[in-house]
């Protein structure tokens, strides 16, 4: 190896992509090093840069400014000799899903020149590290997300690599994996001694890295152990309730306070980041209030970092929740008995029974394919069920799924924006949809564009538009109508920490308007903004509960204190348990 | 050296052997390459026909007569005619506007009397001229007919018919003038390019939407490896199809092949490669399977169908679309399968033709291996 230690090095890292007239800046002057024998962290939201940092470092990029060298070759000049000495397993990972298992390895082992006589020991060990031994023969395309995921790492570590460029290898996937992918790669590095570089967007990853770089807009934010970053806040974090005032309500006045840097609704209090050691003042002299201090996290201190660039807007989220909202109280708003629904022989939803009162917050969770988006598809009356009940807004949606289709409104997963529309246009566009006509389609687009900050954007199309701005506008157009129920299909996926406190912040208002809420995600520590949740795996409910409950579930001896997470593990791990 | 020659020498091998499997795996590949060969080739061997057969007509015969009827008789024996009686001229035109006859043979009142005279007798033909294809067949059949008739006549008085040129006619290379023994030929131009550039522009765009590329170049693969692998591949997917169009031209169609197979073969080898070459350039472009579809239709296939000389003639053509038949490849590949198929090994037109093929094929395949970098900007 060279003088310097790191196994991969950047410096002065510029990197920008132009798309029509307009130039994005994907890196701007990164400069980084990564030490050998551990694992890196590269954390940040989608659009920070990450995918193109881990391209650029496997050669598949060249830069515009700077250099990047890996494993002490320059990784732009050299790039075939690079590309022959690491492993670098893409966001999606080519698995050729008409190829099985076996074939997949067989094909890079192939192209990585594996020696035949070499290959039978590395698959049997690949195999049996991922858990995949048994499934050789099935075809890529019919592995689970998971599977995938272990399948293409094992493709990448057919050669034994120095040093692994892993690239969000755990978006989308189940808790369960996630967890395995986690042993595999921690595996790698105490036993091989492997150097490992990981991107996520899941902050609550960055405590199983030895070091971590967090990245926002091309820039890094900060390079060090997560603990120093945690390590900073010490003193500033707390749990904070009253006794009488619902948890939302009170975070609403929390939030914005004058030394309040994050307010965050968690199970049952509030989540409160304080701007130095201590309860703020200011929060400290509201009456009746009990606040206990809390272990700082890792996301505590990637917002205080983001707060720091870009301080929170200090405006109270104002949302109506129509007329029909504000009429009757705790009352049933959907009501779900025996739902199934089945594509072929495949049961994507099997036997789910929900009820949600108006004016809650419902959320489902569960891993991409346990059935949630098709659940959700049913209730708004897009798909047909193939057995059971279905009653949303008092209608039976087999009989009046117009009628009910115009009490709700739903924003699905890719934000469904006609991106060649500029923002004002889409806003007309729904507004015109829903039947908006004349003064009232004014003032409701009107009302969208300053409620969601929308006005310095009018003119630009919703391709071009940031993440969160896209998110903001899909959610206006959701709302144009004053629906009663909101279905909220995998809102955040993406979107930077700040936008998603943003989005939560709305959610809430909204809730206390009175509008009802379903929303499905697969992040854990966002199920904990629900007042109820429902646990959702391969088209059943396993749970359904309060987070504080469903939390309770998992409570063992030896972790007395469980997340979510740990709690969605046990549901699912428990039957297989059982059998 | 060597080892790295080892190395290249696996990962081909690997590349070829993950090609097939996704092509027997893939019914899309299978149906492309087997089932829409048979379909064209059906299609084109028995539906669509350029010759005249059963064509609709109306007779009319303003006032009966022995010698009207005795021509119009003719007109009912043979192959060409779906003749049917119509009792006046405003119902033959009638039946003419609706389209349920495409022309009217009418034999007027006078036509006995002025058969005699040395003017000689008129007989009108209207035809629609809406299908000008058709409306001339049945204007040249008809006339054929009036002096087939008029000599067999004169030959049944003892005269000689007072036709002052004697005509004829001898064709050669498709004695029977089927319009199948050239259009047939001709497909097989068309099936190698669905194959060729349709297939190779759609499962290259297919690995840039799957992120297999991505993959793909981060291992030691370098592009000409995976280039080579593509090619290998549906070089032989290619020439299966061609095999299978051939086949079918002359056991099922009754095609004649009078030149060498040797020749038709290696002929369409390099036509093969000109098409994967087209394929592969527009997949260097086209990173999607919808745009790579669309290109590759429009701009490999379409030309193909339409100016290749498959089934209109290029010398009929207005000189600009003349001009523009030059860059298509498959009208030279056309010229040469009509040859080997109805005249045999002219090699006046196969030699410069398959000349042109090779300077195209290797056109193609430097634009792509040029254009692919292992580089993903």
């Amino acid at each position: 190896m060279t003088a310097s230690d790191a196994i991969l090095e950047a410096a002065g890292l510029t990197k920008a992509f132009a798309t029509g007239d307009r130039r994005t800046v994907a890196l701007d002057a990164v400069s980084l090093r990564v030490r050998p024998g551990v694992v890196t962290g590269l954390i940040g939201p989608d659009g920070a840069g990450k995918t193109t940092f881990m391209r650029l470092a496997a050669g598949l990029l060249a830069p515009d400014a700077g250099r990047i060298a890996a494993l002490g070759l320059d990784a732009t000049r050299d790039s075939l000799r690079v590309q022959a000495s690491l492993g670098y397993m893409p966001q999606r990972f080519g698995l050729y899903e008409d190829l099985s298992v076996a074939e997949n390895l067989a094909l890079y082992a192939d192209l990585q020149g594996v020696a035949p006589a070499e290959r039978p020991a590395r698959y049997a060990e690949l195999m049996h590290m991922t858990g995949l031994a048994p499934f050789t023969k099935r075809l890529a395309g019919r592995l689970s997300g998971g599977m995938k995921q272990k399948l293409g790492l094992a493709c990448t570590l057919l050669r034994a690599p120095r040093l692994l460029l892993l690239d969000e290898p755990t978006v989308g996937v189940d808790p369960v994996s996630r967890r395995e992918l986690w042993a595999i790669v921690e595996r790698l590095v105490r036993g091989e001694g492997m150097s490992v570089l990981l991107s996520t967007a899941y902050l609550d990853e960055a405590e199983r890295c030895a070091e971590v770089v967090m990245i926002h807009e091309g820039r890094i934010l900060e390079q060090g152990p997560p603990s120093a970053v945690s390590a900073r806040l010490a003193g500033r974090t707390w749990a904070v309730a009253r006794a009488g005032t619902r948890h939302r309500d009170l975070h609403a006045e929390l939030d914005g306070r004058p030394g309040v840097v994050d307010a965050l609704v968690q199970g049952e209090h509030v989540r409160l980041v304080a701007a130095a050691p201590g309860l703020p003042p200011d929060v400290a002299a509201m009456p009746g209030l009990a606040a206990r201090e809390v272990p700082p996290r890792f996301e505590d201190g990637f917002i205080d970092l983001l707060r720091q660039r870009q301080p929170a807007v200090a405006r109270a989220a104002r949302m109506d929740g129509g007329a029909a909202a504000a009429g009757a109280a705790d009352g049933v708003v959907i009501e779900v008995k025996g739902l199934h629904r089945r594509f072929g022989d495949f049961r994507a939803v099997d036997g789910v029974d929900l009820t949600v009162r108006r004016g809650e917050i419902f959320g489902l969770l569960g891993a991409n394919g346990a059935g949630k988006t098709t659940t959700f598809r049913i209730l708004c009356g897009l798909l047909p069920a193939s057995a059971g009940q279905v009653e949303v807004a008092g209608l039976d949606l087999r009989r009046a799924a117009s009628a009910a289709r115009a009490r709700i409104g739903y924003m699905s997963q890719k934000f469904s924006l006609y991106g060649n529309l500029d923002v004002a246009q889409n806003l007309a566009f729904f507004a015109a949809a829903y039947g908006l006509a004349g003064a009232e389609r004014a003032a409701r687009i009107a009302w969208a564009v300053e409620e969601f900050a929308l006005a310095e954007h009018a003119g630009q199309l919703a391709v071009d538009l940031p993440l969160g701005y896209k998110q903001r506008l899909a959610m206006a157009c959701a709302l144009m109508h004053r629906p009663e129920i909101l279905f909220l299909d995998e809102p955040t996926s993406g979107v930077d920490p700040l936008a998603r406190r943003e989005f939560w912040k709305r959610i809430n208002a909204l809730a206390r308007a009175g509008v009802t809420i379903l929303v499905t995600t697969h992040f854990m520590e966002e199920a904990e903004y629900c007042d109820r949740l429902a646990i959702m795996a391969a088209g059943r409910i396993l749970a359904t509960g309060e987070p504080a409950a469903i939390k309770a579930l998992a409570r063992t001896a030896a972790n007395p204190e469980p997340s979510l997470e740990d709690a969605f593990i046990a549901l699912v791990e428990r039957p297989a348990e059982a059998a | 050296m060597s080892a790295a020659r080892g190395g290249s020498a696996m990962r081909l091998r690997g590349l070829l052997r993950k090609e097939f499997l996704q092509i027997v795996r893939d019914p899309s590949s299978i149906a492309i390459a087997f089932l829409m060969p048979v379909f064209l080739l059906a299609l084109f061997g028995y539906g669509v026909s350029l010759d005249a057969e059963d064509v609709p007509i109306a007779l009319v015969q303003d006032a009966p007569s022995r010698d009207g009827a005795d021509f119009l008789a003719s007109l009912r024996g043979t192959p060409s005619f779906a003749p049917r009686d119509a009792a006046s001229m405003a119902e033959a035109e009638r039946l003419l506007r609706e389209g349920t006859v495409s022309g009217i043979v009418r034999v007027p009142a006078d036509f006995p009397r002025r058969l005699r005279e040395a003017s000689g007798a008129p007989v009108q033909v209207v035809v629609s001229g809406v299908d000008a294809n058709t409306a001339r067949l049945v204007q040249g059949y008809v006339e054929g007919a009036w002096g087939n008739w008029l000599a067999a006549r004169a030959a049944r008085q003892g005269q000689e018919a007072a036709t002052p040129v004697d005509l004829q006619p001898r064709t050669w290379f498709n004695g029977e003038l089927r319009s199948r023994n050239y259009l047939v030929p001709g497909l097989v131009a068309i099936i190698m390019t669905l194959i060729g550039a349709l297939l190779t522009a759609l499962v290259m765009a297919r690995e840039w939407e799957r992120g297999t590329m991505e993959a793909l170049m981060v291992t030691p693969a370098s592009m000409t490896e995976v280039l080579l692998g593509k090619l290998g591949a549906y070089f032989v997917l290619g020439t299966g199809g061609m095999l299978l169009s051939v086949a079918m031209a002359v056991w099922l169609f009754e095609v004649p092949l009078r030149g060498s197979f040797w020749v038709l073969w290696a002929c369409s080898s390099l036509f093969l490669l000109a098409a994967l070459g087209m394929g592969l350039t527009i997949s260097t472009l086209a990173r999607s399977q919808f745009v790579a579809g669309q290109v590759a239709i429009i701009a490999t296939f379409l030309p193909a169908f339409l100016l290749s000389g498959f089934i209109f003639d290029i010398g009929a053509m207005p000189p600009v679309v003349q001009a523009i038949t030059h860059v298509v490849v498959a009208r030279y590949f056309v010229a040469i399968v009509q040859t080997l198929f109805l005249a045999g090994d002219v090699w006046a037109v196969i030699v410069p033709n398959a000349a042109a093929l090779a300077i195209m094929a290797a056109a193609f395949l430097a634009i792509t291996w040029r254009k692919s970098r292992k580089r993903l900007d």
